[in-house]
C-alpha cells in the first residue's frame, strides 16, 4: 500500500509541481495517474520512487515511511519512459542488473534472467543488445528487468507511449494480464484518458499539481466531479455549454430542458457527451429540448462520425453512427438523451439531468 | 569536350600537386633514416643502418624516450580521471553560470600553459620545487589541457540520458556503482579519445619541459631532438631524421592499438 499525505514538491523558481496532495492506492492496485502534461503527474511518480525529494508531506510504501529512504531503499522498480535499457548490456544482463546490485552470484542470477525472460517469451533475445530489439521487445525486456528485482512496488512512467499505434493496444492488453498474474501494487502515469480507463482499476486525474478526481474508470467517465475532469474523459470531449435555471426550466444554447429538482436558480454549466446525444437532420416538431445549429464539420471516426453543429456561438458536437452522417452546411439537431446530461455550478458537479 | 577535359586533367594536377605538397615531408621521414648522407631533399637512399647505430651512441636518446613516456602517461591518466570526474558533474548538476565557466576555462587554457604564462609557470613551480622533475612537466601539461578535455567529455556525458543512472539508482545501485557499471562503460570512446589526444599533444609539447626541466637525464624526446646539432649550429640531419622517425613511431602505434581496442565508436540513446 502507498499512502500520500500533504506531499508538495517545489521546484526552485517556485513551480509547484505537487501541491499538498493526498492518495492512499491499495494493495495490487493498478492505479494510473492520468493528467495533460505539465500536471505533476510524472513529478509524484518520480517522489514515490524517490528520484525526486519532496518539498514537504510524507510517503509510506507498505506502512513504512519512506519520505527520506534513497531510491535503492525503498522496495519499487521503476520502468522509464525511454524504457533506460543500458545500451552496453546483453538481455540477460539488463534484467540480471537489479540482482548484481544485491550481490547474487552470477549463475544464479542468469538462472533468473532466462526464467523471467521466458515468462515474457524473450528467451530468443537474450544475447542482443537494446539497439538490436524492435520497441515492443525493448518494452518487455524493461518489464522483465522491474519484475527480477521483486519489488512491492511498480512504477511506470508513460508504459506505452513510446510504441506505434498499432502496437499499443496488443501492449496494453498484455500489460493488463501481466498485473492481474503478478498482483503486485502499480502506479503508472499517462496523459492518454482512453489508456487509463482501459489500464486502471483506479484513476486519479491531475491538474496543476492537485488531483481533481481519484475513482473507478466508470466513475470517471460518467460522474466526473468537475467540469476540467469532464473534459478531460472520453475520446470525444464532453460539451460544456453555459446554460441558467430560470423558473424550473434549463435554458442552454437555445433548448429548453427540464430543470432536475433540487437545483437553485441561477447560472450553470451543462455538460453532454457527444455519445449521448441523436443528430436529427429534420426539425423535430414541436419541441423546445433540442440544440438546432449548422453542421460545421464531420469527422470521420471509422464507426461513428463526430459532427460539429454550429449553434450561434456555440459549438456542440454529435457523434453520429456511420451512414447517418449530414452534409457539411445543413441544418440539424441535436437531441439530447434523458438522465446523461450532468449539471456543474461553481466547478462541481450539482447532479445529472 | 575539351574543356571538360582539361577541366579534369587541372584538377588531377592540383590534387597531385596538393598530394606531393604532404607526402614529401613523410617520404623524407621515411627515406631520410636509411641514408647514409641525407640532405634536406628527398632522394633513393643510399641504404644504411649506420644512423641508427651512432644515434644510439648518443647517451640520452633511449632515456629521452622513456622520459617523453613517462610525462605522456602520467598526463592522459590525470587528464582523464580529472576531466571525466568533472564534466560528470558538472553535466549533471545545475550550477549558475557553468556555461560561462567552462567557456572562460576553455578560453584561459590557450594561455596558461601557452609561451605568455611561461614565466608566472616557472616562478610556481620554482616555489614549488617543482623544477627539473616529471611531476612539474605533468601537472603544467595537464592543466593546460584540462579544460578542453573537460568541455569534449562533457558532450559525452550529456549524450548519455540521465534515465539510465536513475534507472540503475532506483535497483539501489550506489553512486560509484552507477559510475563504474553505467557511466564509464558508455563514455569509454569518449574517455580513448581524450586520453590518445593527451599523449599525442604531451609528446609533441617542447617548451614547457624545455624550461621545466634542467637535468637532460629528464629531458623528454622533444628536448633531445633539438640538441642533435654540431658544434658549429649546423643541423645533424641525419640524427634529427632517425630519432624523428623513432619518435613517431609510438604515437602512430598507440592510434592504431586503441582504435582496435575501443574503436572512436558511440553507443547512442534510444529516441526520447
Amino acid at each position: 500500500m502507498i499512502s500520500l499525505s500533504g506531499l508538495t514538491k517545489e521546484f526552485p523558481g517556485g513551480v509547484r509541481a505537487v501541491d499538498s496532495l493526498d492518495l492512499e492506492i491499495g494493495d495490487g492496485e493498478f492505479f494510473a495517474l492520468l493528467g495533460p502534461s505539465g500536471c505533476g503527474k510524472t513529478t509524484l511518480l518520480r517522489s514515490i520512487a524517490g528520484l525526486e525529494t519532496p518539498t514537504s508531506g510524507k510517503i509510506r510504501i507498505g506502512g513504512v515511511d519512506v519520505t527520506a529512504s534513497p531510491p535503492g531503499r525503498r522496495d519499487v522498480a521503476m520502468v522509464f519512459q525511454d524504457y533506460a535499457l543500458f545500451p552496453h548490456m546483453d538481455v540477460t544482463s539488463n534484467i540480471a542488473y537489479p540482482l548484481r546490485i544485491k550481490k547474487v552470484s552470477r549463475q544464479r542470477r542468469e538462472a533468473k534472467a532466462a526464467e523471467t525472460a521466458s515468462r515474457l517469451s524473450l528467451s530468443d533475445l537474450l544475447a542482443r543488445r537494446p539497439a538490436q530489439l524492435s520497441g515492443g521487445q525493448q518494452q518487455r525486456v524493461a518489464l522483465a528487468r522491474a519484475i527480477a528485482s521483486r519489488p512491492q512496488v511498480f512504477l511506470f512512467d508513460e508504459p506505452l507511449s513510446n510504441l506505434d499505434a498499432r502496437l499499443r493496444l496488443e501492449a496494453r492488453t498484455f500489460l493488463k494480464r501481466l498485473q492481474r498474474e503478478l498482483a503486485v501494487t502499480t502506479v503508472f502515469v499517462t496523459h492518454d484518458q482512453g489508456e487509463a480507463l482501459a489500464l486502471a482499476d483506479r484513476i486519479a486525474v491531475m491538474n496543476a499539481g492537485r488531483i481533481m478526481q481519484v475513482g473507478t474508470p466508470s466513475e470517471v467517465f460518467h460522474r466526473p466531479t468537475d467540469p476540467f475532469v469532464a473534459g478531460f474523459i472520453g475520446s470525444t470531449p464532453m460539451n460544456l455549454l453555459p446554460a441558467s435555471a430560470e423558473g424550473g426550466r434549463l435554458h442552454v444554447a437555445g433548448a429548453v430542458l427540464p430543470l432536475p429538482r433540487d437545483v437553485a436558480d441561477g447560472p450553470l454549466v451543462y455538460g453532454l457527451r457527444p455519445e449521448y446525444a441523436d443528430l436529427s437532420q429534420s426539425a423535430p416538431v414541436g419541441r423546445r429540448d433540442v440544440f438546432s445549429g449548422k453542421v460545421a464539420v464531420v469527422e470521420n471516426l471509422g464507426t461513428a462520425h463526430l459532427v460539429t453543429l454550429d449553434s450561434g456561438d456555440l459549438l456542440i458536437q454529435v457523434v453520429v453512427p456511420e451512414g447517418d452522417e449530414p452534409a457539411v452546411g445543413a441544418s440539424a439537431w441535436a437531441v439530447p438523451r434523458p438522465g446523461r446530461a450532468l449539471l456543474y455550478r461553481d466547478d462541481r458537479l450539482l447532479t445529472g439531468a | 569536350m575539351t574543356r571538360h577535359a582539361l577541366a579534369t586533367i587541372g584538377r588531377a594536377t592540383f590534387l597531385a600537386v596538393v598530394l606531393g605538397f604532404f607526402s614529401l615531408p613523410l617520404l623524407w621521414l621515411a627515406s631520410a633514416p636509411f641514408d647514409a648522407h641525407p640532405s634536406i631533399t628527398t632522394s633513393l637512399p643510399e641504404f644504411t643502418f649506420g644512423n641508427f647505430r651512432s644515434l644510439l651512441d648518443n647517451p640520452y636518446v633511449m632515456s629521452s624516450l622513456r622520459n617523453s613516456l613517462l610525462q605522456a602517461a602520467g598526463s592522459a591518466a590525470l587528464v582523464v580521471v580529472l576531466a571525466a570526474l568533472a564534466a560528470y558533474a558538472l553535466s549533471r548538476v545545475r550550477v549558475p553560470g557553468r556555461d560561462a565557466l567552462l567557456y572562460v576555462l576553455l578560453l584561459l587554457s590557450s594561455v596558461v600553459t601557452g609561451t605568455a604564462a611561461m614565466v608566472p609557470l616557472f616562478e610556481l613551480a620554482t616555489r614549488l620545487n617543482l623544477i627539473d622533475t616529471h611531476l612539474g612537466v605533468i601537472l603544467t601539461l595537464s592543466g593546460g589541457l584540462l579544460p578542453a578535455a573537460i568541455f569534449i567529455l562533457k558532450d559525452f556525458m550529456d549524450g548519455t540520458p540521465t534515465s539510465y543512472e536513475e534507472s540503475a539508482r532506483v535497483f539501489g545501485a550506489s553512486s560509484l556503482q552507477i559510475l563504474r557499471h553505467i557511466v564509464i562503460p558508455l563514455v569509454r570512446p569518449g574517455l580513448a579519445t581524450i586520453a590518445v589526444w593527451a599523449v599525442a599533444n604531451v609528446w609533441g609539447s617542447f617548451l614547457q619541459p624545455f624550461i621545466l626541466l634542467r637535468d637532460p637525464d629528464k629531458a623528454p624526446g622533444a628536448v633531445i631532438l633539438y640538441t642533435l646539432y654540431t658544434e658549429g649550429g649546423a643541423p645533424r640531419l641525419d640524427l634529427i631524421s632517425t630519432f624523428s622517425l623513432l619518435y613517431s613511431l609510438p604515437v602512430v602505434v598507440m592510434y592504431v592499438f586503441v582504435s582496435r581496442r575501443y574503436g572512436f565508436r558511440f553507443h547512442g540513446g534510444i529516441k526520447r
